[in-house]
């Protein structure tokens, strides 16, 4: 039988952590507001008339989500820097992987913000653009003032349901061994052998933060008043 | 200036193969994975997101416990734990015979079981949502015409909440194999660690990375032209999907 020991999570491990977890809250946090940034643009880009652009935009968002983030990853921790290094005549030694990480995850995520941004524009019916255009709004004012506040409504519980994927997602670091919550954990077991106890600690860290975030996304889920109602199984894929 | 040189992947790697040999291996083994993990998901899915809609409280408590445990928790964390941490916990012979294996199958049955799990908690989130969407009055009509509950679930229930959860599942079907780039972090020589390793041996990382993502690519497209036959063999004339 195995005998546990988490005599290891103690003052000197907490801390490492704690300052692990700031790292995880980084990406995440930067990828979240960038990714919603870029993933708007590319949702406009997708719906404009001019055909390159909309082309453009498909092909981004269909590349990034056909390919694994951990493929994504490592052209960015092993190729990019390299180009980079060459190109603006940087030193080996400049330590680029926290920009390299924040700059992979922000235009993954990006692909994924834009269909969601997408799917609640589509949300609001087209008779509420077509109705502020009546009253004699630019194409612009209509979607700032009248179809985006609907949409935002719309898609926040998706947005936050794919933050929580984000949050987990950002353990895939490991690559680069950039040490999050995750790398760090995984680290003092490994020294500690107490590999076992940090690898459930982790989980149960990791449960914890995502299983409370999903139980606000599910709060948030039944759509304001007036919404039209987005397919439920389609929000969940 | 880089220079690029797209015969790398036919020069010799000195083990008596080619680069290209390394690739479709991996390619292989990504494959292999994505398929059993598959299966697993397939089965385990099916009959948890079932349980999550039976009468019986207990059963709906436990299934709902088994998806909110698996979709909580980072993929890498389950993946570590499937490999550092099962095996120490296993009763004894078990676990010994799992340590003593050889590290590859070892590395693959761990990857493509956790792959499997993982995936499972997320089809059975999509076929309860299928027999949610039935609103219980197919259950009430089948029940009513003399079926048991079983043979409600097995000839009525089960068979339209998989047509109605066609779409979502069919992405999940593509998401299996991208996730099972996962498993490299375990070792496991599948595609996206053997374009890692054939940078690292040939130091042309614009042609090895290029490679592995078309490759990626296509094993994307062939999933969903799989899926779009499935589709269309299944589909019930005027019956609704979901998006």
């Amino acid at each position: 039988m195995y005998h546990f020991d988490f005599s290891i999570l103690g003052g000197s491990t907490i801390p490492v952590l704690a300052e692990g977890m700031l790292v995880t809250l980084r990406i995440t946090g930067t990828a979240l507001v960038a990714g919603v940034v870029i993933g708007a643009l590319l949702a406009m880009m997708r719906g404009s008339r001019v055909r390159a652009v909309a082309w453009l935009a498909a092909a981004y968002v269909n590349l990034f989500r056909s390919v694994p983030l951990v493929m994504v990853l490592l052209w960015f921790f092993l190729v990019v820097p390299q180009f980079l290094q060459s190109a603006l005549g940087l030193s080996p030694a400049t330590d680029v992987r926290m920009a390299s990480a924040l700059v992979a995850y922000s235009l993954f995520e990006a692909a994924y913000f834009a269909e969601i941004i997408r799917a609640g524009i589509a949300s609001v019916s087209q008779g509420q653009m077509d109705a502020a255009r009546a009253l004699g709004m630019t194409r612009m004012a209509a979607m700032r003032l009248v179809v985006l506040p609907q949409a935002l409504r719309n898609m926040a519980p998706m947005v936050l349901t794919q933050a929580i994927v984000l949050f987990q997602d950002t353990a895939l670091v490991y690559v680069s061994a950039l040490a999050d919550f995750f790398g760090r954990a995984y680290g003092i077991g490994e020294r500690s052998g107490r590999l076992v106890e940090m690898l459930l600690f982790a989980g149960a860290v990791y449960f914890a933060i995502c299983f409370s975030l999903s139980l606000a996304a599910r709060w948030l889920r039944p759509s304001a008043p007036g919404a039209r109602e987005t397919g439920s199984a389609a929000a969940r894929s | 200036m880089y220079h690029w040189n797209w015969g790398i992947f036919l020069s010799p790697t000195g083990t008596g193969q080619t680069y290209v040999g390394w690739l479709f291996s991996g390619l292989g083994l990504t494959v292999a994975l994505g398929l059993i993990a598959w299966i697993v998901a397939l089965v385990l899915g099916t009959a948890v997101g079932i349980a999550r809609t039976v009468p019986n409280r207990a059963v709906a408590a436990a299934a709902g416990a088994y998806v909110e445990i698996l979709r909580n928790v980072p993929l890498m964390v389950q993946l570590f734990t499937f490999y550092f941490v099962v095996p120490e916990l296993l009763p004894g012979d078990l676990g010994t015979a799992m340590k003593h294996m050889n590290p590859v199958a070892q590395q693959f049955i761990a990857a493509a079981l956790c792959l499997g799990l993982y995936t499972s908690a997320r089809i059975a989130e999509q076929v309860r949502s299928g027999i949610d969407s039935l609103a219980g009055h197919s259950r009430s009509a089948a029940l009513a015409l003399g079926f048991t509950l079983p043979q409600a679930y097995r000839h009525v229930l089960v068979p339209l909440a998989f047509r109605i959860i066609m779409p979502p599942l069919s992405s999940e079907f593509m998401t299996v194999f991208k996730n099972s780039a996962v498993a490299s972090m375990i070792g496991l020589l599948e595609l996206a660690a053997q374009g890692r390793q054939l940078v690292d041996y040939t130091s042309q990382p614009y042609e090895a990375f290029i490679a592995v993502t078309v490759l990626y690519l296509a094993l994307n497209l062939s999933a969903l032209r799989v899926m779009r036959f499935v589709e269309a063999k299944t589909r019930v004339p005027g019956f609704a999907t979901a998006k």
